[in-house]
């Protein structure tokens, strides 16, 4: 019921073009990080090629017409892409893969225990069992296109969502991080006039893709109007151009909140004009019906015609931030977060870009091993993470988390860190030096994750 | 404490108006700037008596009453038509304040919602001791962080945790201050002992608190140790030391663009610990503030604005749309995007500023001018003063009156044709209205 500390519960679909300037992460109190990418200007154009309105963060100086010959310029030269797929709100790793044997298990999850005879057997330890929902994810392993990191996090785990996501994005554990990591790999690899090369799908900026130097952008929506009662013909073009008109004019405004209002209006005006009609985007059958699901087929279309997006951030299905009741959503969210990948896994391999593409799922944290009185799990540590794709190896990285070992705060010790497997992605699939992005790159082992 | 000594006149009580309550009604910032800045502000964070409600009854798009413990969406009529048409409107913007900061989303019963705001105007400007030891016990909040689920056996830190990082304290830092992780689990419980029953046919009900769900073995928070319960668990957040900072600088916040001086920010913490956390001497300080009036403009909360459009035409509740528009505009009451509440430094957007636009159009829809029998000789100044008295004179830059004049003008340049010159007059009047209501003057005061 309660499902306190999740953005998903803004109520997204009266939101036709939901956006968040620069602000992935929730409003900053005191002591709490600043979000990477906070304060980045943001600027709006319609990206004609793709029928949707492009939110530009970091763009500079750079116009929209100098951003468009950027994207265009860049399209078609099929580089490799990583996609980032955040559970937000701590999802729960013992309820992703269950050690259904485990007699702590059962003591610790009187609730919420999976029961031995459910669930679906993990390929490679029967003791371990796939969530009911999450057979899709089974599938893919079977398939050899997963690396599974069963207890990823890193040592002194923050508990509260807001740090512990910050560290995550920012690819450190520093509070005072203010580039994300797929920014910064973006400051080396990317250029200075494709936006699209780091895109997050869904509406705001996300932290990982803040960058210090490049632009980046978010998908926007795809209508836009603005109507007035008792407007039309004639006037309501003139009304239209007095709305840039005004907002122009303040735009230089020495006040900040008249020049933000002026900003925005401005933004707006142009925006409206620059919309043409386009056809909906048609979604294969093959996914969900969910914006998650329409988010990963939006892109994978994108792709398919060439748009140069190199990292891509979406959030998942759901929220994971199961205090109680937590088989009430769990399942739900999974199962339908679990059928999109495969489903945009699938969709890559029919449109031949499987080869030049990775996914990689996590969450600011897991959950505490012992179940809470209602039927929910507290804030843990270690978590569940899983890189997807036909060019991964075919493995798990680092031990099941021990439940006969737990930390000083009785939650799971990882045994991978995000650090690390950032450093990998970084080195191995993108061909940069690991501690070119990752501070601490040079700390940890990295693993082999691309074949 | 600074205090703004220059003139208090129209501008400046329009602006405390928008700050610390939901605009002007028409007139209103030319009474209250006779009285003085700190009467002004008195009349607002003073009220005497019970708030009368001025103005039409809400109702739902057709015409009914509204129904704001079971209808969809009428939680919000309900809040609305208070920010509307109260005559103690300070009393309703700090309600608002305590809504954002204590931010308490779907719990599954409007009544519970709408119960916890009401909470939230009873206690909004006294102590924030007294309030938080009720928001802890508020049946919302009980379910919202579940505290209903917290008990001896099986302690949940949802609400520990949040106590500390959200309402009173702030995030702890690498050195665990101003609170540890074990601090979090000796909260959880402390706050133990709170219950509810589940009823199919009522939902939660019968809210206590129950002795056997209690943990009442020792604990030990920020050092110190003892039998602490739910009273002592808000108690010892408040005298913590790292409270009145947190306090003063995030309620500032809401009134003031920039963050205090350091001079401001000692004083403000002073007067609170003085005041025994008292409410009152803060805002009334915050409101008093050369900062206030000296200082750039805060764009204004959407819902704030909505209100405000509202009163300024004497209109009352008159649609259940306001609860999508508000929504659409990027903030829907009752509804905060998270537990942090909204984030009052990105209010505008593309996105939102057309929520706005589309607020403005659902102010003025039922009242547009008809094109049949306009007078054609209307000019554009004259166009453009009808359509700001409209909106009952709101103030506005040389520059916004400049452009809109220009479009004006730019309008009787297209009117062509005989049939045109009236008709197209109205069309502008119109118009006039909306670009009045979307332009950054409104936008943020």
């Amino acid at each position: 019921m309660a499902c306190h500390c999740n953005e998903f519960s803004r109520a997204h679909l009266l939101r036709e073009a939901a956006a968040q300037a620069g602000n992935g992460l929730p409003a900053i109190e005191p002591g709490m990080p600043v979000p990477a990418g906070t304060g980045l200007n943001r600027r709006s154009f319609l990206l004609r090629s793709a029928g949707a309105v492009l939110a530009v963060y970091g763009a500079g100086r750079l116009g929209v017409d100098e951003l468009s010959a950027g994207i265009a310029r860049a399209q078609g030269a099929e580089e490799r892409v990583l996609v980032s797929v955040f559970l937000e709100g701590g999802a729960d790793a013992l309820s992703v893969l269950s050690p259904v044997t485990n007699a702590t298990y059962k003591s610790l999850r009187p609730n919420l225990a999976l029961g031995e005879g459910e669930g679906v057997e993990f390929r490679d330890d029967a003791n371990w069992h796939w969530h009911p929902s999450a057979a899709p994810l089974d599938s893919l392993h079977r398939a050899g296109k997963v690396s599974l990191f069963p207890a990823i996090g890193y040592t002194d785990p923050d508990q509260s969502h807001f740090t512990s996501r910050h560290y995550w994005e920012v690819g450190a554990l520093d509070p005072r991080g203010r580039t994300g990591w797929m920014g910064r790999l973006l400051d080396v690899i990317g250029s200075d006039d494709n936006p699209l090369q780091g895109l997050a799908l869904d509406g705001w900026l996300s932290p990982g893709l803040a960058t210090s130097s490049k632009p980046v952008a978010a998908i926007d929506g795809t209508t836009y109007d603005l109507w007035a009662p008792g407007v039309w013909g004639d006037v309501e073009a003139l009304m239209h151009d007095a709305i840039g008109a005004v907002g122009a004019g303040h735009a230089a405004s020495q006040d900040s909140g008249r020049r933000r209002a002026g900003t925005v209006a401005a933004q707006s005006a142009r925006l409206r004009e620059q919309l043409a009609s386009f056809g909906e985007l048609e979604v294969p059958a093959s996914y969900p019906d969910h914006p998650f699901g329409q988010e990963l087929a939006g892109l994978a279309a994108m792709l398919a015609v060439g748009l140069p997006i190199r990292c891509a951030a979406v959030n998942a299905a759901g929220g994971y931030d199961t205090h109680d009741s937590q088989e009430s959503s769990f399942g739900d969210d999974l199962g339908t977060t679990s059928q999109a990948l495969a489903a945009f896994q699938a969709d890559l391999e029919a449109r031949g870009l499987a080869d030049r593409v990775v996914t990689f799922v996590w969450s600011e944290f897991g959950r505490r091993p012992e179940e809470n009185g209602s039927s929910g799990t507290d804030h843990g540590a270690a978590g569940t993470g899983l890189l997807i794709g036909t060019q991964v190896v075919d493995q798990v990285v680092g031990d099941f988390a021990d439940l006969a070992n737990l930390d000083g705060d009785d939650n799971l010790r990882h045994t991978s860190d995000f650090r690390a497997v950032y450093s990998s992605l970084v080195e191995q699939w993108f061909d940069v030096d690991g501690a070119d992005v990752i501070p601490d790159s040079a700390q940890f082992t990295h693993p082999t994750l691309i074949g | 404490m600074p205090v703004y000594r220059g003139r208090f006149g129209v501008r400046q009580a329009e602006r405390l108006l928008w700050r610390a309550g939901f605009g002007p009604r028409p007139g209103q910032a030319r009474s209250l700037a006779r009285r003085g800045l700190r009467h002004a502000v008195y009349s607002l964070t003073r009220p005497h008596g019970k708030a009368r409600l001025n103005g039409p009854r809400p109702t739902d798009g057709d015409g009914n009453p509204i129904a704001p413990y079971d209808a969809w969406g009428h939680d919000v009529l309900w809040w609305l038509d208070r920010m509307v048409r109260s005559s103690q409107p300070g009393l309703e913007r700090m309600a608002l304040v305590w809504h954002d900061w204590f931010a308490t989303g779907d719990v599954g019963s409007q009544r519970f919602s709408v119960n916890q705001a009401k909470l939230f105007r009873l206690r909004g400007l006294g102590s924030f001791e007294r309030l938080l030891l009720d928001v802890t016990t508020d049946p919302a909040m009980l379910i919202w962080l579940s505290g209903i689920y917290n008990s001896k056996w099986s302690p949940n830190e949802n609400y520990g945790r949040e106590l500390m990082e959200l309402f009173t304290l702030g995030a702890s830092d690498d050195s665990d201050y101003p609170y540890s992780e074990d601090d979090v689990r000796e909260q959880a419980r402390a706050l133990t002992g709170w219950r509810a029953d589940w009823r199919d046919d009522v939902g939660y009900t019968n809210f206590r608190f129950d002795r056997s769900y209690h943990d009442a073995a020792t604990k030990s928070i920020f050092g110190r140790s003892g039998n602490f319960d739910w009273r002592d668990s808000c108690k010892l957040c408040i005298k913590h030391g790292a409270h009145a900072p947190y306090f003063v600088e995030r309620l500032w916040k809401h009134f003031i663009a920039e963050p205090p001086d350091a001079r401001t920010k000692a004083a403000l913490i002073a007067r609170y610990r003085a005041s025994g956390h008292q409410v009152r001497p803060v805002v009334e300080a915050i409101l008093m503030h050369p900062a206030l009036y000296e200082g750039p403009s805060l764009v204004k909360p959407p819902i704030v604005l909505i209100a405000g459009l509202l009163r300024a035409r004497g209109r009352g509740v008159d649609t259940d749309a306001w609860s999508w528009v508000s929504d659409l505009a990027g903030m829907r009451l009752f509804r905060p995007p998270n537990v942090s509440g909204w984030d009052e430094d990105h209010w505008l957007d593309t996105s939102t500023f057309r929520g706005r636009w589309v607020a403005a159009g659902y102010v003025t829809r039922d009242e547009e001018i008809a094109t049949d029998g306009y007078p054609a000789d209307e000019g554009p100044r004259e166009a453009v003063n009808k359509a700001l008295h409209y909106w009952a004179e709101p103030s506005i830059s040389a520059l916004t009156r400049d452009e809109l004049e220009a479009f004006a003008r730019a309008v009787e340049d297209a009117a062509t044709a005989d049939w045109q010159q009236g008709s197209y007059r109205a069309l502008r009047q119109n118009a006039l209205r909306t670009l009045i209501a979307t332009s950054p003057d409104l936008q943020a005061c």
